[in-house]
């Protein structure tokens, strides 16, 4: 992990320093974040970077996680796919069960935070020791909340509504709760293997090993293959701009060798290819993360059309790189992507089409859409601005009214 | 004796409220209900997002009516508020109620956006911080502004004024106290809200420089 000023040369001097001060103002205070797994999935990675950057602006952050069996995690996966919106069965015997799990794991635990973060659902209800210990609480949802099934809902309201704050990470998973919802976006590692700079060489390195021609634009989508991502719709938005622009394009990206979906998806688009030696097809094996960098950094524009996205943070990491993105208007893109102000945002294939023609052919506008998103990405899906979110989040815990002198 | 200038910034933490639009009279009910301070969000947020190199979008409301419901003349009366104009964001609620009243009297409410495209009602939590930027003299109040982050210049422009209700902002209130009327004129008499926020630490500098040499 790296030490918090090697943020120092990226975001400034300046927010840095107001970390520290933030970080100063939670003196004494100490901050205990309980979720449910240790390694893999997307909490554990943004904890696992947060806790010691964390550390080094002096805030005494800790880290605790639940544990369950298999029986526990069959119910919570039921519970993700039912928060998702999917038709799915909860026996009243499976909440009773969640319960206990949750209960058994407050008396091994203990809540001795004085600020105790619980993320997710599966440890929700630890919150039922509250009223007991009279510290602060805040519950953070990672996950898509925009059309949860009502059950579940209703299930969980009654434990979120003990909180004193709960956080979501874009407007549409707001609902009607007591409890205040704060708005906390997710963010990008700039010095991750994903996003760090990378020499000319090893870009061309990288790009040689692909086999790509460096001398004709290149148009990439780095996504699972999935329908969702409609990969499918990108190869017709390309095949239209070919006509009129050499360019080559790429559909990149990983997935589950297990995932029969995945892999006829996969097919397909290799099959919608074959025809076409400028269509590059990579299935990216784990650990892909350099070459995915090398990819985004090489292209001309990014695109990102997918049908239903979560926060789709590939946008935000094409636009650090100071890259042109079309993007459709789904899940978090919006809060990422200002229509012609710091990217495009489309609502179709003919859409699509038509600005990608425009940005390939006029580098001018689409270098002035890019400087603008690496701007807004550097303002707002930084590491350092999620840190600098959960440390207000934790002192909003300790003042009333809406402006607070610090 | 001149009071010296203390420098601060803020930061905001942004407050989802449950309370969406999917058309022009949902939009007026939610402006007639939500907190001031979500009209302030709504009206500022862009000023902080894209500051560096294309003109403002004006504020949430206009985006919105203009990109997603595509009601454009509707969307630059809101585009068009002169929101320099107004001292207490009540009296910009007004405005902006009075618009939607008089275009829904004549068009009626009959467009809608589907649901992912829903406007929604946002505030925020501003936390006031200080700073270690200290200035006694015009010269030393350019070489900080020179270098202070746009949060700061931030705050003491349309934070101290709209959100904190101040009389005016809060270089051209220092200036004044100082009896540097001139100063104080030329910076109040900036529309804050039609350049960038780049642009208006320059128009800023090059204001106090030239009327320091008098």
């Amino acid at each position: 992990m790296p030490n918090i000023s090697r943020y120092i040369p990226i975001v400034g001097q300046g927010v840095i320093d107001e970390l520290h001060f933030l970080g100063e103002k939670l003196e004494g205070r100490k901050i205990q974040n309980i979720n449910s797994t240790a390694v893999g999935g997307g909490v554990a990675e943004i904890l696992t970077r947060m806790i010691p950057l964390l550390r080094q602006i002096d805030v005494d952050a800790h880290w605790d996680v639940i544990r369950g069996n298999e029986k526990f995690f069959t119910i919570t996966k039921k519970f993700h796919n039912a928060l998702h919106g999917v038709d799915t069965e909860i026996s009243s015997d499976e909440y009773e069960y969640f319960l206990e799990v949750n209960r058994q794991n407050a008396q091994d635990i203990s809540a001795w935070g004085d600020v105790v973060f619980v993320h997710d659902p599966q440890p929700v209800a630890l919150v039922e020791m509250k009223q007991r210990i009279k510290n602060k609480w805040a519950w953070r949802c990672h996950i898509d909340f925009t059309h949860p099934q009502s059950d579940i809902m209703n299930f969980l309201r009654s434990y979120i509504e003990q909180y004193d704050s709960a956080v979501f990470s874009a407007p549409a998973f707001s609902r009607h709760l007591r409890t205040p919802q704060i708005l906390i976006t997710p963010s990008i590692d700039p010095l991750s293997d994903k996003n760090k700079d990378l020499s000319a060489k090893k870009i061309d390195s990288e790009l040689e090993k692909l086999g790509l021609d460096r001398s004709r634009p290149i148009v990439t989508q780095i996504s699972r293959f999935d329908y969702l991502k409609d990969p499918m719709g990108v190869i017709k938005v390309y095949k239209s701009v070919k006509r009129y622009v050499d360019c080559q394009l790429v559909l990149a990206g990983g997935g589950a060798t297990d995932d029969p979906e995945g892999m006829q998806v996969l097919q397909e688009v290799k099959g919608a290819s074959v025809d076409d030696p400028d269509i590059h097809v990579f299935f990216l094996p784990p650990a892909s993360d350099i070459t995915i960098n090398a990819l985004q950094r090489a292209s001309s524009v990014i695109l990102q059309k997918s049908l239903k996205e979560g926060f789709g943070l590939t946008v935000a990491e094409a636009l650090w790189k100071g890259k042109p993105v079309i993007a459709s208007a789904v899940g978090g893109i919006p809060l990422q992507i200002a229509h012609k102000y710091s990217g495009i945002l489309t609502y179709s294939l003919e859409g699509t089409a038509y600005y990608l023609k425009q940005l390939l052919q006029d580098p001018g506008y689409a270098s002035k859409l890019s400087a603008n998103g690496r701007e807004h990405i550097k303002n707002n899906f930084l590491i350092t601005r999620h840190i600098r979110d959960y440390l207000l989040l934790f002192l909003s815990l300790y003042y009333r009214g809406d402006v607070i002198d610090l | 004796m001149i009071e010296p200038f203390y420098f601060k910034t803020r930061f905001h933490l942004v407050k989802l409220l449950p309370v969406k639009a999917k058309n022009p009279t949902e939009l007026l009910k939610g402006i007639k209900n939500v907190p001031v301070s979500s009209i302030y969000y709504h009206t500022h947020r862009f000023l902080r997002q894209h500051h560096y190199l294309s003109p403002e979008p004006p504020n949430d409301f206009a985006f919105w009516l203009t990109n997603i419901l595509n009601l454009r003349e509707l969307g630059e009366l809101f585009a068009g508020i002169d929101t320099v104009s107004y001292r207490k964001m009540e009296s910009l609620r007004a405005a902006f109620i009075k618009i939607l009243e008089d275009y829904l009297r004549v068009h009626g409410s009959n467009v809608e956006c589907a649901e992912a495209y829903k406007f929604h009602f946002m505030s925020c939590i501003t936390f006031v911080l200080p700073t270690t930027y200290v200035a006694t003299n015009p010269g030393e109040f350019i070489e900080i502004l020179r270098k202070v982050s746009i949060d700061s210049l931030y705050f003491h422009i349309f934070e101290a004024k709209m959100r904190l209700e101040r009389d005016e902002n809060d270089f051209s209130a220092w200036f004044k106290g100082m009896g540097r009327m001139k100063t104080s004129r030329e910076i109040t008499r900036l529309d804050p809200y039609t350049i960038t926020l780049e642009g208006l630490r320059k128009k800023i500098i090059d204001i106090v420089s030239r009327n320091a040499e008098h």
